[in-house]
């Protein structure tokens, strides 16, 4: 555990502050008291299932419901041309058989016309029993033609590839974002393009290309997505109970949707098993849920298995990225371009803000001092699951990383330079802060060097490189990989970042109670982040309140305010700044009071450990306690000073944050088998001001065995026909305490010069690290055999074949 | 069919399909939540109780094969005087954030350390290693139960 700053305890025992903090949540969870939404369970509650395609793509022809329809049990089938029946009185659409997504296109609720990827959704069942529901799916006849799937982004792009959104008169597979354009491009290009150009010509200068792929993932989580749905006929009311990361969001979304007035509409997310961007898309098996609900007029729940949730929700990646790095030979960066092709699926269905269709991609150019860096993505539609965006990404800066990454090991290779030294002397130095990068990010604080020197110290890097040394002379393969990356969190700015037109700030709301114990309402959604606990430090360390005196309420738009939700990394960088600010709002209101109960100026007052008292006299003070009691009471206050002690705030960040990290990890690979061993890893995480270390260094651990998963196992594979080849945990792999070491952790803390208590947020850093620590480490141990790229994941199928020289599959087929 | 079971020293009867699964009868019918179901394949880990005494994943194992035996689950973990050790180790070492593995984690620990009670860390690696954990990449679970092996219970918890 971390050291921090000396805080006083409360009479619990904790922090009132900043420091280790046992989580409150934990005291349900450990006795199976977790409410989840599969533990929701209403009166007369009935249970849906979804039909879904067995097709990559296929024309509809008919859809015979009638056999389902007679099985006892069954209340109602509900297919796409119901749906198209049903009148929707708003911009979105005409029928409930479209729905919009969170990036302006349109999604099918159920099919109607043409299926697209295999899992997508073609009718509703509803049935008195989950069994029941099942069983019925198997009662639907559907008459498909099938039509040639198109598996590949590349094909996609070809002419005469099958046209897979002929619903919107495409006359190709490409995809236009809400500005009009076909490619997303960033930074130079003319001045990155000659840069290439020139060191091309220049002997003393080096060039290198390298085609990377990041291929189709998915986030997941221990909970599947799901929903119980109730439309109370008299009241108009409808309540939600969804796996949702952002409730507010879904609320309005759902009001838009189904042409409900959204002040009649209440969203809960209970607790939440684990999200990492699985929960922050609507699907259209929530919809369905709601429009189970109209129909049959009960509750309706509706939980997909765990084939549906990895065959039909969000998946993430798919990134066909090629980079050109260019530097002289003595190891300076001078210029990165980058080209990429980007699978949505069969929907544009990914979650960022929407003048970012690439989401925060640009900014790969990385945590190096270099001027000249472009790129251009180019979106397109394939016959596979819609998202995108999703699984601790940081809105595709993930994919950034890794690319900045790899380009760096190559180009280090390419020089016969160590990596470490190479990155260092690329790294932006202190003194450039705030560093305006060459696609206009603004990076707030960091000290590079200090916090990679630091973790060349943990891993005894040069005992390391002697160790490989004498390994490769008794032909052992042994790896040492690094990265170093940062991260822009904390979308973001309203004027800047928007979903749907909803600006990317968040409210929030503090009420103390006459006897001095509180409560906070967030707008964001813990999936596990503990924010009952972290957030309540946050106040705690503003107003002087023990933390087991404040009670955090989140995920139900009847309790707290409006606000976007959990990913990217936000909440801290977000609402944890809300959090400072409306206690400091209500501090100073309670300075007013206590300044009238002391009979004397405000400006007289000075505050101390959770009390005002007067300059230079300590036994005159009141505490926030005292004050809580005072602000209720029959006390005359100043004027335009209102009763009670309450505040509310709605905090838009002025920029994003910058956490940043440098990761070592250490492989051993069987060149026999192709298997690889993580042996090390140690991961220096520099988030800023640390609220609860034990709870960041959770989020570290687990980020780290994400990065190891998707690095070395991990894979949403197809066939040609278009089949799905990961839709279960036999087939797509997930780490266990098995492929996992011990991990070894350090921090350096930059604070945030603009959040108001220097946090940074670090939801996703190892997410967004740790994959290229691990594959640089796999390639350095195989580079004896003349490797310089592989993709992932890393299997030791595929570590074999680099060995051979042979192409990676990552579609696993059988050669 | 009808089926009779011990969930946790309390007997619960029901008439149930034989086809029904052994989670989803202690989930819906005998009404314990904690119980979670994860990935219908025997990959997660997350239903895990025990029947006689064994840790067995619940989302393979038939309701009716449980008729006639003894069941407990997460809920019946904490005794009279507090929770079971394995419980206090994850709070004490953060060994859970979303929580959602947590109960099936708990069971087979308990179970591992009855009958190793003195583990090394690579041994309780083992141990869980069909268990799957999305949120802690395992190295505080695997702290939370050698916590537990280093504070073992006052009181015997029978099955």
């Amino acid at each position: 555990m971390t050291a921090v700053e000396e805080v006083p305890l409360s009479p619990a025992g904790n922090p009132i502050g900043f420091g280790n903090m046992k989580r409150v949540e934990d005291q349900r969870f450990v006795r199976g008291q977790g409410n989840y939404v599969d533990d929701v369970s209403l009166p007369g509650m009935v249970h849906g299932a979804i039909l879904r395609s067995p097709f990559a793509h296929a024309r509809i022809n008919g859809i015979d419901t009638s056999r389902a329809e007679q099985l006892p049990g069954v209340l109602a089938v509900i297919t796409g041309k119901v749906l198209e029946g049903i009148p929707r009185p708003d911009l979105l659409g005409d029928n409930f058989a479209w729905m919009p997504t969170l990036s302006y296109d349109t999604q099918a609720v159920l099919a109607t016309d043409k299926v697209r990827f295999q899992g997508q959704e073609v009718a509703f069942v509803i049935a008195t029993d989950r069994y029941i529901a099942k069983d019925a799916l198997e009662l639907i006849d559907v008459d498909y033609e099938p039509l040639e799937p198109v598996m590949d982004a590349k094909r996609a792009m070809e002419p005469g590839a099958p046209i897979i959104r002929d619903d919107k008169g495409q006359q190709d597979n490409s995809i236009t974002d809400v500005h009009g354009h076909k490619d997303w491009e960033s930074g130079n290009a003319i001045g990155t393009a000659e840069a290439i150009a020139a060191a091309q010509a220049d002997p003393d200068c080096v060039v290198v290309t390298q085609e990377v792929m990041y291929p189709r993932v998915h986030p997941a989580p221990m909970e599947t997505c799901g929903s119980v749905a109730f439309l109370d006929k008299v009241t108009g009311q409808l309540t939600l109970y969804t796996t949702s990361q952002a409730p507010h969001a879904h609320r309005t979304v759902y009001a838009m949707v189904a042409g409900l007035p959204e002040h009649k509409i209440r969203v809960i997310s209970p607790d939440i098993g684990g999200g990492f961007g699985n929960k922050v898309g609507i699907y259209p098996g929530y919809v369905l849920s709601i429009v189970g609900s109209i129909v049959t007029g009960k509750p309706v729940k509706w939980m997909e298995d765990r084939n549906e949730n990895l065959t039909s929700t969000s998946f993430a990646r798919d990134y066909h990225m090629t980079g050109t790095i260019a530097a002289t030979k003595e190891g300076k960066i001078l210029a990165v371009d980058v080209d990429v092709l980007a699978d949505h699926g069969a929907f544009n269905g990914v979650a960022q803000p929407t003048n970012y269709p690439a989401g925060f991609f640009h900014i790969f150019s990385g945590s190096y001092d270099y001027p000249n860096a472009h790129c251009k993505v180019t979106p397109v539609y394939t016959n596979k699951a819609p998202g995108g965006v999703a699984y601790a990404c940081s809105f595709r800066i993930t994919e950034a990383v890794y690319l900045i990454e790899r380009l760096v090991d190559c180009l280090a290779a390419e020089l016969g330079m160590d990596p470490a030294e190479l990155r260092l002397k690329n790294l932006l130095r202190p003194e450039q802060f705030p560093y305006t990068s060459p696609t206009g990010w603004v990076y707030d604080s960091g000290q590079y060097e200090n916090t990679m020197r630091l973790a060349l110290e943990m891993a005894d890097y040069d005992q390391l490189r002697r160790e490989q040394a004498e390994k490769r002379a008794r032909g052992e393969y042994m790896g040492i990989g690094l990265s170093f990356f940062t991260e822009g969190v904390g979308a973001g700015p309203r004027k800047d970042m928007d979903i749907l037109g909803l600006g990317m700030a968040d409210g929030i709301e503090l009420r103390v109670h006459p006897t001095g114990k509180a409560v906070l309402r967030l707008s964001v959604q813990s999936q596990g982040q503990a924010h009952e606990t972290t957030y309540a430090q946050i106040v705690a360390h503003e107003l002087g309140i023990p933390p087991e005196d404040i009670e955090v309420v989140h995920g139900d738009t009847d309790q707290t305010p409006f606000g976007l939700g959990t990913y990217g990394s936000r909440s801290t960088p977000v609402s944890g700044a809300a959090a400072a600010v409306v206690s400091r709002k209500v501090k100073d209101k309670a300075r007013q009071i206590a300044a009238a109960a002391l009979e004397c100026s405000p400006d007289d007052l000075e505050w101390q450990l959770g009390q005002w008292h007067v300059k230079g006299d300590p036994e005159r003070a009141k505490t926030i306690q005292e004050i809580a009691l005072l602000s209720h009471g029959s006390l005359e206050l100043p004027d335009g000073v209102e009763g009670h002690l309450e505040a509310t705030t709605v905090y838009n960040p002025p920029n994003l944050t910058y956490p940043y990290g440098c990761y070592v990890c250490v492989v051993d690979v069987d060149p026999g088998t192709g298997q690889v061993k993580v042996r090390r890893f140690i991961a220096v995480d520099d988030c800023g001001t640390r609220i609860n270390p034990m709870v960041v260094e959770g989020q570290v651990h687990g980020g780290i065995a994400d990065g190891i998963g998707m690095a070395l196992m991990e894979l949403i594979a197809f066939d040609e026909d278009g089949n799905c080849l990961g839709g279960s945990f036999m087939d797509y792999l997930l780490p266990t305490s098995m492929e996992c070491p011990d991990y070894e952790l350090g921090e350096t803390v930059t604070p945030s010069p603009h959040h108001p208590i220097g946090a940074k947020g670090v939801g996703e850093s190892a997410t967004v690290g740790s994959p290229p620590a691990v594959v640089n480490a796999v390639i350095d141990a195989i580079s004896p055999f003349g490797v310089r790229h592989a993709d992932m994941p890393l299997t030791p199928a595929n570590v074999w074949r680099a060995i051979q020289g042979r192409p990676v599959r990552v579609d696993m087929a059988v050669e | 069919m009808q089926v009779s079971m011990n969930i946790n020293g309390e007997p619960i009867t029901a008439d149930i399909e034989a086809r029904k699964l052994l989670v989803h009868f202690i989930r819906e019918d005998a009404g314990l939540r904690g119980t979670h179901w994860g990935c219908d394949t025997s990959n997660c880990g997350t239903c895990t109780v025990w029947v006689d005494g064994e840790a067995v994943k619940s989302c393979t194992v038939l309701a009716a094969q449980a008729d006639g035996h003894e069941v407990r689950t997460v809920e019946g973990l904490e005794g009279a005087d507090g929770l079971d050790p394995v419980q206090q180790g994850f709070i004490e070492c953060h060994g859970l954030q979303c929580g959602f593995c947590t109960p099936g984690m708990l069971m087979t620990a308990r179970w591992f350390l009855d009958r190793n009670p003195s583990p090394t860390k690579d041994e309780i690696r083992e141990a869980i290693s069909g268990q799957i954990c999305r949120c802690t990449g395992y190295k505080n679970i695997v702290d939370a139960i050698h916590w537990a092996a280093e504070h073992p219970r006052t009181n015997e918890v029978t099955a």
